[in-house]
């Protein structure tokens, strides 16, 4: 018997793709899908990277394809959009070996910056899309996914959410299938995108969907579980788990296949039940294209095109059960913060002292935009730190961003944020741009990149030189601080805004939860000297607290000994603390 | 069996996955379907978290919801207060008896609420303990996540041997006694 083991999302989507016999894997991290390459780096039969950004792992994927071997692209839904021009184009050229895209999206923004829905890219790209709906189904639809691909000739898209890609549930693991490798042939007129060629390709395109939407009504994918016809439900991926708990007694049509969709089979199922609700997270997909056939159904008039569903959402929505659920307390929330000793602290409160805004970008330094810190004022996408300061200024004049800097993490620079900055030299930009280098993506969990020497494997590497590198894009200013080193900084940035020319700040300090050093001193209250001025609570370190009777303490089960809030003390009433 | 909800809530960092791992592997052990949802990304960075455990013969739902879960383990008061009313009537909070700021509070927008367990107790058979002077006490504060899934452990139907050997499974080869004993102490504490 096949062994049966409990498997996260991501690992049981790193599975199918090594059971389908994938050979090349290529990613850039993203909340939620960036475990999918961590869990796939584990498998010595397939060659795994982080690249730069998601338009260059998805450029890293097709040429595996067509070099013959089955190929992978993960990345999280804003990355489909940095790898859409590639994904429009090889939706047209298609596949020698297998290509699959898995695409996380995710409901709720968990840890994103918006809530679009990848099947509405996938329609637009023609590009099938599969979406499971548990950890069984995420391995099994990979390896569907890439017989798909070879057998019509298309690149295929996985969709997963954060509640799939994030949910263990059970696995029963198969052995890899031992696939050889397609032969090359030069293909002119189909890999050549050159518009004679592509028109071609176009009238291809559009006879594959019409392939897809005959064959897709008896893809084994899609599932008709008939119960009373009273009530039937057209569904997919996690919604589906919602339906049958909240609704175990309708009829359901679980699809696997959401692009295009497999029409005689939803005709089918709509003609045997006497009211048919869809039930779809985000955009009503499903439920305008089988409007659009004539069919009567029920969706987004009663349920939400925003945020993840429930079960009891469902009961109160379908069933119009009044469910009298206890709320949560009226209690302070707990957002996301900074962590204590994190470099980021100390870079934002010297711009709070210099009263300069911040252009922002996306990372863990984005949380520099709320209280006390209040820096960042624009977050937008990947790299748009550094454009956008340099439209303020083509807008307002060189004088009007004097007191404002794009800040940028090293990950992101290296991701778009490079293309902005040779934007910026070339168009005669003053601005001065802040590269706050931790040495690894941070918010993801901590993975490596072009400019930190080591690979998704481990192995040592080149690491880019940022700071030639911005020289060499003709940068004449470009600075290195250490990012604790406040007094240095607060000059730098000075001298930098100042300046009628593009000015680069690196500011250098690991990630507080990387550096595994173990800490050698923490700082204490001296009370005697404390003046309860609560300057020291500037930066919002969480590890600084305010007891009622006005004490103000250091927690030493937090503080990792950064020593910011000592600079922040005129009265010399923070004092490190050495440990042993 | 009926499905069984279990929440792990906390402060990102405190080791919710941890618990939540041991408690997955507990419930595969003895048999059982299980779904587990965990929070990463963003959100773990000194934010509130969650993780539902939810295992029974046959699970569909990966999450729990509002007035459902039979068993709330928090690592922290305030976080205990905030998801409360996911329990069932009568349902038991393990609550770690530590006050950690949320940033509202530290900058003076907002009050940490006062007599927190003594709210909880009017409505929920509250277990609480200090785990980290607890687990100072076995010499590693780190492990006191591990004393609190010890008290909860009564709350559900597995033997402290099938605990320990999960524990001996799970946990970095290295940490494994003092991890067992954590457990130890959580699960005779009460």
């Amino acid at each position: 018997m096949a062994e049966k083991v409990i498997m996260l999302g991501n690992e049981a989507f790193a599975r199918g793709a090594y059971e389908a016999g994938c050979k090349v894997s290529a990613a850039y991290p993203g909340t939620p899908s960036t475990e999918i390459s961590e869990y796939i780096v584990k498998y010595d039969d397939i060659y795994s990277e982080w690249s730069p950004n998601e338009k260059v792992a998805m450029e890293v994927a097709i040429g595996a394809s067509i070099s013959g071997v089955r190929s992978l692209a993960s990345m999280k839904h804003v990355g489909l959009n940095v790898a859409s021009d590639p994904l429009f184009t090889v939706a047209y050229s298609g596949v020698n070996g297998g290509l699959v895209a898995i695409v996380a999206d995710d409901p709720g923004l968990y840890s994103s910056q918006n809530e679009q829905d990848t099947r509405a890219v996938a329609r637009a790209a023609k590009v099938p899309v599969l979406e499971p709906a548990d950890s069984s189904e995420a391995k099994e639809f990979v390896k569907f996914a890439f017989e798909l691909s070879e057998r019509y000739d298309t690149p295929v898209i996985v969709r997963s959410t954060t509640r799939l890609s994030h949910s263990q549930g059970m696995v029963e693991l198969n052995d890899r299938i031992d696939i050889e490798d397609k032969p090359y042939v030069r293909d002119f007129a189909k890999y050549v995108m050159m518009p004679g060629n592509a028109k071609g390709r176009h009238l291809v395109v559009e006879s594959r969907e019409m392939a897809l939407i005959k064959d897709g009504s008896d893809f084994p994918i899609n599932r008709v579980e008939y119960n009373d016809t009273k009530i039937g439900v057209i569904t997919s991926g996690i919604p589906y788990q919602y339906v049958k708990e909240a609704l175990p007694e309708a009829s359901v049509l679980k699809l696997g296949l959401v692009n295009p969709l497999p029409r005689r089979l939803i005709e089918e199922f709509a003609s045997k039940v006497e009211t048919l609700y869809i039930v779809e997270e985000l955009d009503p997909i499903i439920e305008e294209q089988v409007k659009s056939w004539g069919i009567d159904a029920i969706g987004k008039e009663i349920l939400t095109v925003q945020g993840e569903y429930s079960a009891n959402l469902l009961r109160k929505a379908i069933n119009g059960e009044k469910l009298s659920l206890a709320s949560s307390a009226q209690i302070p929330n707990r957002p996301p913060i900074l962590c204590p000793g994190c470099p980021h602290r100390s870079v934002f409160s010297v711009l709070n002292k210099l009263k300069i805004h911040a252009a922002g970008d996306i990372g863990c330094y984005t949380l520099g935009a709320v209280a006390p810190l209040s820096v960042v004022d624009t977050t937008i996408c990947m790299g748009a730190s550094i454009s956008s300061l340099h439209g303020m200024e083509k807008a307002k004049g060189k004088d009007y961003i004097k007191n404002w800097v794009a800040v940028i993490g090293d990950s992101t620079f290296m991701h778009t944020g490079v293309n902005s900055l040779i934007n910026m030299v070339y168009n005669k930009g003053t601005g001065t741009v802040m590269i706050l280098d931790n040495s690894t993506t941070g918010m993801t969990g901590h993975q490596d990149h072009a400019a930190t020497g080591k690979t998704l494997k481990g192995e040592e590497t080149y690491a880019v030189d940022i700071a030639a590198l911005c020289k060499a894009i003709g940068v004449n200013h470009v600075y290195t601080v250490n990012a604790f080193d406040t007094e240095k900084l607060e000059k730098v940035v000075k001298e930098a805004t100042y300046m009628d020319e593009a000015a680069v700040i690196i500011t250098k300090a690991p990630c507080v939860l990387l550096d595994k050093t173990p800490i050698t001193k923490q700082y204490r209250i001296n009370s005697e000297n404390c003046k309860k001025c609560g300057m020291c609570m500037k930066p919002g370190c969480p590890a600084i607290t305010k007891k009622e009777n006005g004490d103000i303490v250091i927690n030493d089960t937090m503080c990792n000994g950064c020593g910011l809030c000592e600079t922040m003390c005129k009265f010399g009433a923070i004092l490190p603390v050495e440990l042993r | 069996m009926e499905t069984k909800n279990i929440m792990i809530v906390g402060v990102g960092g405190q080791g919710t996955l941890l618990t939540s791992r041991i408690l997955g592997g507990l419930t595969i052990h003895a048999g059982y379907d299980v779904k587990l949802s965990e929070v990463h990304g963003m959100a773990q960075r000194g934010g509130s978290v969650v993780t539902f455990v939810r295992y029974g013969d046959k699970v569909n739902e990966p999450i729990v919801e509002e007035g459902q879960a039979d068993v709330l383990i928090a690592f922290e008061r305030l976080e205990a207060l905030r998801y409360a009313h996911f329990l069932k009537k009568n349902g038991v909070i393990v609550v770690n008896d530590q006050r950690i700021d949320p940033m509202p509070v530290v900058i003076g927008a907002a009050k940490y609420p006062d007599n927190i367990i003594e709210e909880l107790e009017k409505n929920y058979r509250v277990y609480k303990v200090d785990a980290i002077d607890e687990a100072k006490k076995l010499g590693n504060s780190r492990v006191f996540n591990v004393i609190v899934l010890g008290i909860a452990a009564q709350h559900m139907n597995f033997t402290e041997e099938d605990w320990l050997t999960v524990i001996e499974n799970t946990v970095p080869g290295k940490t494994v006694d003092i991890n067992k004993k954590a457990f130890e102490t959580g699960y005779h504490l009460h």
